[in-house]
C-alpha cells in the first residue's frame, strides 16, 4: 500500500506540480538553492513573494492549504478518488459547494462523513446511504485521524479550479519540432557536403584537363600509363607478395566468417513489438518503480515471471490516463489507448469501475530467450548474489521499447562468473565453505568459478 | 569369508551350451549389428536409380544450406501470464498438497508435486503413518491424469451428452424404477471411504430399494470374510512386520499386493542387520513372487501343498493332530518353519495370500496361539472390502431381470469379471446402466451412459486405510475435462445442494476430527482418530458364523490337485490392470523377469522341458530362445480351466514350484487405450469363482512369442564381486576383511589395497570443502518393488521408448533394478560333471541334480545407476568434454556439448550409459505420452527433454541438489544433514537408498559410507564410485 502512494505522488509530483506549484513543493528545493546562490535581487523577491504568500495563507487559514490538502489527497484519498471522475468514490471537485448547493450539507457532515462513514450509514443519513448505495455499497475507509485542519486543506485542494491541459501537451509538441528540424539540418549538411565534393572532384579533372592540355601544347610527353602498368605486372610477378596478399585475404575471410557464424543465434537487441506498447523507460525511470516490485517472482524463482494483469491492476485501476512527457510518436492519446488495451485484457470495465469478467490474456513476446538446456535461477543471482537487474538487463530504465541488451552467450556467462565475487558476507551457508576455500586459494574474495560456478553441471542438466 | 558364488542372470547363462547369445553378448556392448547391407546391399536399384551420385551429393548440399539458413532465425516465442496470479504460485517454484489416491486397488496418502499448477510428480507423505509411501504403480498415476484418451463429458448412448441432460434423465429415471419398486444397484470398488458411505446410505434411504455391491478386481473376500466371522467386523487383520522377528509366508506375497499392500516399510526395517540381528523370513510359494525373493529361505511347492502344509504348522503350534502328506523335503521345511515359529513366540508372524476362508482362519488361530506382537487385528485393514458372492448375485439378478438400475464407480467388470458374458447379457435386461469411468473401456462403452469421472488428483475425497486412520484427497488441479465424481452425482441425485468438498469437511468436523483442525487435517493428508463408527453400506450375502480353527486345518490338510495348478497373480507393475494404458508402467521391468510390455505363463524349467518332450521333439524353449538381436523369444501355450483357454507366451521362471504355472493379471486389455498399450493377455477369464488357484492343462500352442526382455542386457562382462553377500552368522562372527574384502593389485610385487594412492594412475583431488554427494544402496533393504525406476522417470524426464526398441536392448532407464540369481553351490562343478556322464543311469541322475539350481535360486536386487565415479573412464574418452566431473562428486553430463560418439557408454564398466537413438519427444512414431500437449504436462520444466542423438544418463538429480543448495542460500543458512535428496532416494519407503553430503559428518550417509558392511561396485576397477552398496546379510541361522 505505502508503496502505491508513492508512486501516486512520484506520477502525480512529475505531472502537475511541476507547473504550478513548483516553489513549495519539496523537490523544487534545488532549484531555489541555484536561484540562492546567483544572486540576492532573486533571493529578496523571493522572500517577499513567500512573506505575501504566508499573508494570504494566513488570511484563509479556515479554508485550507491546497498544497498541503493535495499531500493529504495523494496520500489519503487517490486510490478511491480522482478530482474529475468518477472512481471507486465520485469525484471530488468542487465537493463541498457541490454538496452545499445540491443537498444543502455542510462541512460538518462532510467531516462527519470523512471520519466515519459506516456509523452515518447506519445511522440512516439520507444523502450518506444514498451515496453509499450509488456507490455499488463500497465503504469508504474511516479517517478518524483527520484533524479539522486536514479536511480543511484537502477540501481546499478540491475546490480549485482544474488546470489547463493545453500546457502539457503544447511542451510536448514544442520538443518535436525541434528534433525534427535537426535531422532535416543534419541532412542538409551532409546533403551540402556531397555536392562540395562532387564540385571539388569536378573542378580536380577540368585542371587536369588543362594542365593535359597544356602539356600537349608544350610538347611534353606523358609516360605515366606505362609506368603504371609495369607495377602492376611487377605485383603480379612477385610471388612473395602474393602469398602474403592471398593469406591475408584468408585470414580476413575466415575472421569475418567466424564472425558471422558466432553471431547466429545470439539475439542481442532483440527488440520485438509487444502487444502493448509497455515502457519501462515510464514504469521503472520517471516513476522509478522498483524492477522486483512487479517482476517479484526473480526473488525467490528461477524465472522473474512477468507480472500477470492483477499486479498491474493495483495502480492502474487509478492510473487511467498517462500525463508525463510525450513526443510526436508517443502521444498522451497513445499511451491512455495502451492503458485501455490493459483494461480490455483485464476485463476492467472503467466507466462503471468494476471487472467484467471478460479475460483476455496478453500474448507478449519473449525477448530473452535463453535455451532450454541452460538452466539460469534469477533469485541465486537477485537474492543470494545481489546483483543488479541492469547488470544483464542493460538500462532498462531508459528503454521506451524493451530489448536484449546481453549477448546470453556462454561465454558471456562464464565471463561474469570469473569476475564476480560471491557475496558471502552474512549469509550462514558461506561462512564454512568460505573460510576454507579462501584459506586453500590464499585470498580473502572468492569468485563464482572459484566456488564451482564454471562446472558444466551447474547449468546444463 | 566372502561368499564365492557364481551369478547367473538367466537360464541361458547358467545352461552356457544353450546358445551363443551370452558369449556374443559378452563381447559386444552393442549387440546390434549395423545394417550396412539393408542400404547398400540392393546393388540393382542402386544402379537403376535416376539420382547419381553427383546429383546426390548436390540435393544434399543444398537441403544442408537451406536448413542452416532457416535455422538463422529463431522462433517468436510467447509468454502468456496469469490475468490474475494465485497467491500461492510463483511461476517456477513447486507446490506441494498432501493427498491421497484409493482407486480400488491402490491406497496411499502421498504428496503431489504440482508446477506453474500442473500435477508432475508423487511423492511419498512424510507425516502419514498408514500407507505413506507411493509403490510405482501409484508413482506412475500421475501421468493417467494427462491420459490422451480420456473421457472428456458426459456420454449418452455413445453421443455426446451434458451435465444438464445427464441430471434429467437419470434422476427421472431413478424415480421412476423407485416408483415401479424396481431395485437400484450401486456396483463399486473399495471407497474406504466414511464421507461416501454417508452418502449412499443417503441414497438408499432416498430410493428405498437399493443395493451397494462392493467389488474388488483381484479379490481378497475370502480373507475379508474369515475375518468378519473370527472378529465380527469386514475387514482385514493388520500387521507390522518390523515386530516380527521370525517371518513365516505361506504364499503371501505381502512385499506386492496382498491384502491391500503397504507392508514393504515395516519389513525393511527388521531386514537391516542392527546389533547383529535382523528378522528370518521363511516363504512357502509356489510362483516366485518379489516376496520369495526377498525370502531367506524359500520354499517352492504347490498351492494345494501349501494348504497342507499351513494345516501342519497349526498342528505343530498349537499341539492338534492335523493329517495330510507331503513330499519329504517339503515336510522337514514346515517342520523347521513351525519349530522357528514356536521358538520366536511372540515375535514370530505366519501370513497367508490362500484364498480360503478355512486358511485364512487358520492363520488368524496360528497368531493368536502365538500371541503374536505383529498380528493386530484389533485395527483392520479396510482396503479390501469386495464381495465375491454378492457380485455373483448381482450377476445372476441382472440376467433374472430383477435390476431396474446399474450405477458403476471405479470397477471394470467387462475386463474384470471372469463371467463377463454374463454380465454383458444381463446389462440388456438393466433399464438404466451408469458407469463412472474415465475412459472408454470394456464396461463404459456398453453402457447408457458414461458420466465423465475426474482423475483422483482433480476430485475430493476420504479414505479409511485402517480403523481410525483416515487420509483425505484434496485436487491438485483444476478439472481438465468436463467431469464429475462419483460422490458429486450422488449428492444431485440425494438432492444436496452442497459441494462434495462442503460436505466431506461437514462430516469430517462432526463425525470424525473429534475437534481437531479440519485446516490441520486437510494440510497433513492424513488424520488418526478413535474409528468413528462407519455405517456399512455394503450389502453383503449371508454372515458365516465363526468356523472351529481344527476343522479348517482339518479341511485344509486334505486339498490336493490333480495336474497343473494356476496361480494368477498380480504384477508389481500392472497390479488389477487399471493403469494399462500407462507408458511408463507398461516399460517398467518386472523386478523378477525383467520382461517389459507383456504378461506370460511361468513355469518351472523341468515341467518346460517335459511338456516340449511329452509333445514333441522341440520343446518350450528351443535353443533359438534369443533371436540375433539378443531379444528373448518364448513359445506359446494354450491354458485351460474349466473350459476357458487363454493362450499366452511361456518363459521359463527359475524357482517356479514343479507342477505349477503362474500368470499375471492386468494385460490383455482392449478398449480405452492406445494400440502400442494393448499387450499380454487377459487371465482375468481363468478366474472362475474368484480363486486365483485353478486345475489347468498347458498345451503346446503353435507360434512364437517375442519378449522384451532388459534381462540379457547389457551384462557386466562375467566380472565378478557384483554383488558381495555373506550370512548373518558369518557377518556376526567373522572380521569384515573376510566377507567383505577390499580387492589387492600388485605394486612393486606387494599386495596393495585398491584405494590405496599409491596405486591409482591419477591424481586425487581434494573434495573435502563444500559439498560431496553419496549415494548408499543397502541390498539388505532393497525388496526390488521399483518405486525408484518410476519416481526416476517422472524426476527426469526419461523417454518410454516402446516395446520394439527395448527387445533392441534401447531401454532408457537411468536406474535398473539389476535381478540376480544364485545357488547354493558353484555350478561350474555341474559343468565339470556334465561331461563326465557316462551311460544313461548316470547321466539322469546328474542331470537331475544339475537342474536344482535354477530349481530354487537365491535372488538379490541391486539398484544400479550411474556411479558418478571420482575417476569415470567414460570422462577421459570423451573427445568433446561432454561429461566432465564436478566438485561435489557428480559425474556431469552436458547434452548440448555431445556428439553422440558413444565411446563413454563404451568405456562405462556399470553399462548405465543411455543413447537417444531417436527423436522420442513430440514424434508420432513414439505415441506414448510426449507426443501429445496433455501428455507433456506431465514434464519436468528443470530438466532438459533430451533429442536424438545424445547420451543420456543418471545425474544424481543434480537439478535437486541444486536446489536444495539455493534454498540454503537463500535463507542463510547450512544445508540441514539428510536435507540433500534425489528423486530415487525420496521415493525409497524401504530405506534402502540414502543419499546426502559425506563431508557433513552429521548426515547419515558420512556413517553408511564407512560401514563395515559399505562397498563400491567393481572396485578393483579403481574407479572410485560415489555410489556405495551395502553387503547384503542373509539370516541363514536355522532356529
Amino acid at each position: 500500500m505505502l508503496l502505491l502512494c508513492e508512486i501516486f505522488i512520484t506520477e502525480y509530483c512529475s505531472i502537475c506540480m511541476k507547473k504550478s506549484y513548483q516553489s513549495i513543493e519539496g523537490n523544487s528545493t534545488n532549484d531555489m538553492k541555484q536561484v540562492i546562490h546567483r544572486n540576492l535581487t532573486h533571493r529578496f523577491l523571493l522572500t517577499g513573494l513567500l512573506f505575501l504568500l504566508t499573508l494570504s495563507t494566513s488570511l484563509l487559514a479556515q479554508e485550507g492549504d491546497p498544497a498541503k490538502g493535495k499531500t493529504l489527497f495523494n496520500t489519503n484519498c487517490a486510490a478511491c478518488h480522482n478530482l474529475d471522475r468518477a472512481m471507486t468514490g465520485p469525484a471530488l471537485r468542487h465537493v463541498e459547494q457541490r454538496l452545499a448547493d445540491d443537498q444543502g450539507l455542510d462541512r460538518e457532515w462532510l467531516a462527519a462523513w470523512i471520519r466515519n462513514s459506516a456509523a452515518m450509514i447506519k445511522d440512516g443519513d439520507a444523502y450518506a446511504v444514498k451515496i453509499y448505495a450509488d456507490y455499488k455499497n463500497a465503504a469508504m475507509t474511516a479517517f478518524p485521524q483527520l484533524s479539522d485542519q486536514d479536511i480543511s486543506d484537502i477540501l481546499a485542494y478540491t475546490a480549485q479550479e482544474k488546470a489547463a491541459p493545453a500546457a502539457d501537451a503544447g511542451g510536448g509538441v514544442v520538443v518535436d519540432p525541434a528534433q525534427q528540424s535537426g535531422g532535416i539540418s543534419n541532412e542538409l549538411i551532409l546533403g551540402a557536403l556531397a555536392i562540395l565534393f562532387v564540385l571539388l572532384g569536378l573542378g580536380l579533372i577540368m585542371v587536369n584537363r588543362t594542365l593535359r592540355r597544356f602539356a600537349a601544347a608544350n610538347n611534353v610527353e606523358i609516360a605515366e600509363e606505362a609506368q603504371r602498368k609495369s607495377l602492376w605486372k611487377a605485383f603480379v610477378q612477385n610471388q612473395f607478395l602474393m602469398l602474403v596478399v592471398a593469406i591475408f585475404f584468408l585470414l580476413s575471410s575466415a575472421y569475418f566468417a567466424y564472425g558471422y557464424f558466432m553471431q547466429l543465434g545470439v539475439d542481442q537487441g532483440y527488440q520485438p513489438v509487444q502487444p502493448i506498447h509497455f515502457s519501462h523507460k515510464i514504469h521503472a525511470g520517471d516513476n522509478k518503480i522498483d524492477c522486483k516490485f512487479c517482476h517479484s517472482a526473480a526473488r525467490t524463482s528461477k524465472t522473474s515471471g512477468i507480472p500477470s494483469l492483477n499486479v498491474c491492476m493495483n495502480c492502474h485501476k487509478s492510473i487511467f490516463e498517462y500525463n508525463g512527457e510525450t513526443t510526436a510518436e508517443y502521444t498522451k492519446e497513445f499511451y491512455d489507448g495502451e492503458i485501455k488495451k490493459l483494461y480490455d485484457a483485464v476485463g476492467w470495465d472503467d466507466a462503471e469501475q468494476e471487472y467484467t469478467g471478460e479475460t483476455k490474456p496478453v500474448k507478449w513476446i519473449r525477448v530473452h530467450n535463453l535455451p532450454d538446456f541452460a538452466y539460469y535461477n534469477h533469485s541465486q543471482h537477485v537474492t543470494v548474489a545481489g546483483i543488479e537487474c541492469q547488470t544483464c538487463h542493460g538500462p532498462v530504465e531508459e528503454m521506451e521499447v524493451l530489448y536484449q541488451h546481453a549477448p546470453l552467450t556462454m561465454g558471456w556467462c562464464v565471463n561474469c562468473h570469473r569476475e564476480t565475487n560471491v557475496k558471502v558476507k552474512d549469509n550462514g551457508y558461506y561462512e564454512k565453505i568460505h573460510e576454507e576455500l579462501s584459506k586453500k586459494y590464499g585470498v580473502e574474495q572468492l569468485t563464482a568459478a572459484q566456488m564451482g560456478g564454471l562446472e558444466c553441471g551447474k547449468c546444463h542438466y | 569369508m566372502s561368499s564365492n558364488k557364481k551369478y547367473w542372470k538367466s537360464v541361458e547363462e547358467l545352461n552356457q551350451d544353450n546358445g551363443s547369445m551370452v558369449e556374443a553378448l559378452k563381447h559386444k556392448e552393442f549387440v546390434q549389428e549395423i545394417p550396412v547391407d539393408e542400404f547398400l546391399g540392393d546393388k540393382d536399384t542402386l544402379e537403376t536409380s535416376s539420382t547419381t551420385r553427383r546429383d546426390f551429393l548436390k540435393y544434399v548440399g543444398f537441403s544442408t544450406a537451406a536448413a542452416s539458413l532457416a535455422a538463422c532465425e529463431g522462433p517468436v516465442k510467447k509468454a502468456i501470464p496469469y490475468v490474475v496470479q494465485p497467491d500461492q504460485i510463483i511461476p517456477g517454484v513447486a507446490n506441494y498438497y498432501a493427498t491421497a489416491i484409493a482407486n480400488g486397488h491402490d491406497f496411499a496418502s502421498i504428496l503431489v508435486k504440482t508446477r506453474e499448477g500442473r500435477p508432475i510428480k508423487i511423492e511419498n507423505n512424510d507425516l502419514a503413518t498408514t500407507n505413506g509411501s507411493a509403490n510405482a504403480r501409484v508413482n506412475a498415476s500421475v501421468l493417467d491424469l494427462y491420459d490422451s484418451l480420456r473421457v472428456g463429458w458426459p456420454i449418452k448412448n455413445g453421443e455426446d451428452s451434458s451435465w444438464v441432460e445427464f441430471e434429467e434423465d437419470t434422476t427421472a429415471q431413478l424415480n421412476a424404477l423407485k416408483n415401479a419398486g424396481k431395485e437400484i444397484v450401486l456396483l463399486t470398488q473399495t471407497f474406504a471411504s466414511p464421507s461416501t458411505s454417508k452418502l449412499i446410505s443417503e441414497f438408499k434411504e432416498k430410493y428405498g430399494n437399493v443395493r451397494h455391491v462392493v467389488y474388488d478386481a483381484i479379490s481378497e473376500s475370502a480373507a475379508v470374510e474369515a475375518y468378519q466371522n473370527t472378529y465380527g467386523e469386514r475387514g482385514l487383520a493388520n500387521y507390522d512386520f518390523s515386530k516380527a522377528s521370525t517371518i513365516v509366508s505361506v504364499g503371501a506375497d505381502f512385499l506386492g499386493d496382498w491384502q491391500g499392500g503397504g507392508f514393504d516399510t515395516a519389513y525393511a526395517k527388521g531386514r537391516i542387520p542392527d546389533h547383529g540381528k535382523m528378522s528370518r523370513h521363511i516363504q512357502f510359494e509356489s510362483n516366485m513372487s518379489l516376496t520369495g525373493a526377498n525370502a531367506d529361505k524359500r520354499v517352492p511347492l504347490t498351492p494345494s501343498e501349501q494348504k497342507v502344509a499351513l494345516a501342519k504348522i497349526y498342528g505343530k503350534v498349537t499341539g492338534a493332530s492335523v493329517s495330510g502328506s507331503l513330499p519329504a523335503h517339503i515336510e522337514e521345511a514346515v517342520n523347521g518353519a513351525a519349530s522357528e515359529l514356536l521358538k520366536a513366540g511372540s515375535n514370530a508372524v505366519l501370513v497367508s495370500g490362500i484364498q480360503d476362508v478355512n486358511a485364512q482362519t487358520v492363520v488368524f488361530a496360528i497368531n493368536e496361539a502365538l500371541a503374536s506382537k505383529a498380528f493386530d487385528p484389533s485395527t483392520p485393514i479396510k482396503t479390501r472390502q469386495g464381495d465375491d458372492k454378492a457380485v455373483a448375485k448381482l450377476v445372476a439378478d441382472m440376467n433374472a431381470g430383477t435390476v431396474g438400475a446399474l450405477i458403476m464407480s471405479g470397477v471394470n467388470p467387462m475386463y474384470t469379471l471372469p463371467n463377463a458374458a454374463d454380465f454383458e447379457a444381463g446389462l440388456a435386461n438393466v433399464d438404466l446402466s451408469v458407469a463412472f469411468s474415465m475412459k472408454e473401456d470394456e464396461t463404459s462403452s456398453l453402457v447408457q451412459y458414461i458420466a465423465a469421472a475426474p482423475h483422483y488428483l482433480e476430485a475430493w475425497g476420504d479414505v479409511e486405510m485402517k480403523k481410525g486412520h483416515y487420509a483425505l484427497a484434496q485436487p491438485a488441479i483444476r478439472p481438465l475435462f468436463d467431469t464429475k465424481q462419483f460422490q458429486e452425482a450422488l449428492l444431485m441425485w440425494n438432492g444436496n445442494s452442497s459441494t462434495y468438498h462442503d460436505y466431506i469437511k461437514d462430516n469430517w468436523n462432526t463425525n470424525i476430527l473429534n475437534g481437531g483442525s479440519w485446516n490441520q487435517a486437510l494440510h497433513d493428508g492424513v488424520f488418526v482418530g478413535a474409528g468413528a463408527a462407519v455405517e456399512d453400506t455394503a450389502d453383503t450375502e449371508e454372515v458365516g458364523t465363526a468356523i472351529d480353527a481344527s476343522a479348517a486345518a482339518r479341511a485344509l490338510a486334505s486339498a490336493s490337485s490333480n495336474g497343473f495348478e494356476l496361480t494368477i497373480y498380480s504384477k508389481t507393475g500392472m497390479g488389477d490392470g487399471q493403469q494399462a494404458n500407462n507408458p511408463w508402467l507398461q516399460e517398467f521391468p518386472d523386478p523378477l523377469s525383467r520382461i517389459t510390455w507383456d504378461n506370460y505363463l511361468t513355469i518351472s524349467e523341468a515341467d518346460a522341458q517335459e511338456l516340449g518332450l511329452a509333445l514333441e521333439a522341440s520343446n518350450f524353449f528351443v535353443t533359438s530362445s534369443h533371436d540375433a538381436t539378443g531379444g528373448l523369444n518364448g513359445k506359446y501355450a494354450n491354458i485351460t480351466a474349466n473350459g476357458v483357454t487363454v493362450t499366452a507366451p511361456v518363459i521359463i521362471q527359475p524357482g517356479q514350484a514343479k507342477g505349477t504355472v503362474g500368470l499375471s493379471f492386468g494385460y490383455g486389455r482392449t478398449l480405452g487405450l492406445k494400440s502400442e498399450m494393448q499387450t499380454g493377455v487377459n487371465a482375468y477369464p481363468l478366474y472362475a469363482n474368484f480363486n486365483n488357484v485353478q486345475d489347468v492343462t498347458i498345451e503346446v500352442a503353435e507360434g512364437r512369442h517375442e519378449f522384451a526382455s532388459v534381462q540379457l542386457h547389457n551384462t557386466l562382462m562375467g566380472r565378478g564381486d557384483i554383488i558381495k553377500e555373506t550370512s548373518l552368522e558369518i557377518f556376526n562372527t567373522k572380521d569384515a576383511k573376510e566377507w567383505n574384502p577390499m580387492p589387492m593389485v600388485a605394486l612393486d610385487h606387494k599386495m596393495t589395497p585398491v584405494t590405496d594412492p599409491s596405486v591409482d594412475l591419477w591424481d586425487e583431488f581434494d573434495r573435502s570443502i563444500g559439498h560431496h554427494f553419496n549415494l548408499s544402496i543397502d541390498l539388505n533393504a532393497c525388496t526390488g518393488c521399483g518405486a525408484c525406476v518410476i519416481a526416476c522417470h517422472a524426476e527426469n524426464n526419461v523417454p518410454v521408448v516402446g516395446k520394439e526398441e527395448i527387445r533392441r536392448s534401447r531401454d532408457m532407464h537411468w536406474l535398473r533394478i539389476d535381478r540376480y540369481y544364485s545357488s547354493e553351490e558353484s555350478f561350474e562343478g555341474d559343468n565339470e560333471k556334465k561331461d563326465n556322464i557316462k551311460g544313461l543311469g548316470s547321466s539322469l541322475s546328474s542331470f537331475g541334480e544339475m537342474e536344482s539350481p535354477s530349481a530354487n535360486p537365491q535372488v538379490a536386487f541391486q539398484p544400479i545407476m550411474c556411479q558418478h565415479c571420482n575417476h569415470a573412464p567414460c570422462e577421459t574418452v570423451c573427445p568433446v568434454a561432454a561429461t566432465s566431473h564436478g566438485r561435489q562428486g557428480q559425474n556431469h553430463m552436458a547434452y548440448n556439448r555431445c556428439v553422440g560418439t558413444r565411446y563413454c557408454a563404451n568405456n562405462c564398466p556399470y553399462k548405465v550409459r543411455r543413447f537417444n537413438w531417436f527423436l522420442y519427444n513430440d514424434n508420432d512414431e513414439f505415441d506414448y505420452y510426449m507426443n501429445d500437449d496433455l501428455g507433456r504436462m506431465v514434464i519436468n520444466p528443470d530438466v532438459t527433454v533430451r533429442s536424438r542423438g545424445v547420451m543420456e544418463k543418471c545425474s544424481m538429480c543434480i537439478q535437486m541438489t541444486q536446489k536444495t543448495v539455493l534454498d540454503a542460500k537463500r535463507d542463510g543458512r547450512e544445508v540441514k544433514p539428510n536435507e540433500f535428496k534425489t528423486a530415487c532416494s525420496a521415493a525409497c519407503s524401504s530405506g534402502a537408498m540414502v543419499f546426502g553430503d559425506i563431508n557433513d559428518k552429521k548426515s547419515d550417509i558420512a556413517a553408511l559410507k564407512d560401514d563395515k558392511r559399505a562397498y563400491h561396485l567393481l572396485e578393483h576397477v579403481g574407479t572410485k564410485p560415489n555410489v556405495v552398496y551395502q553387503v547384503k546379510v542373509r539370516n541363514t541361522n536355522e532356529a
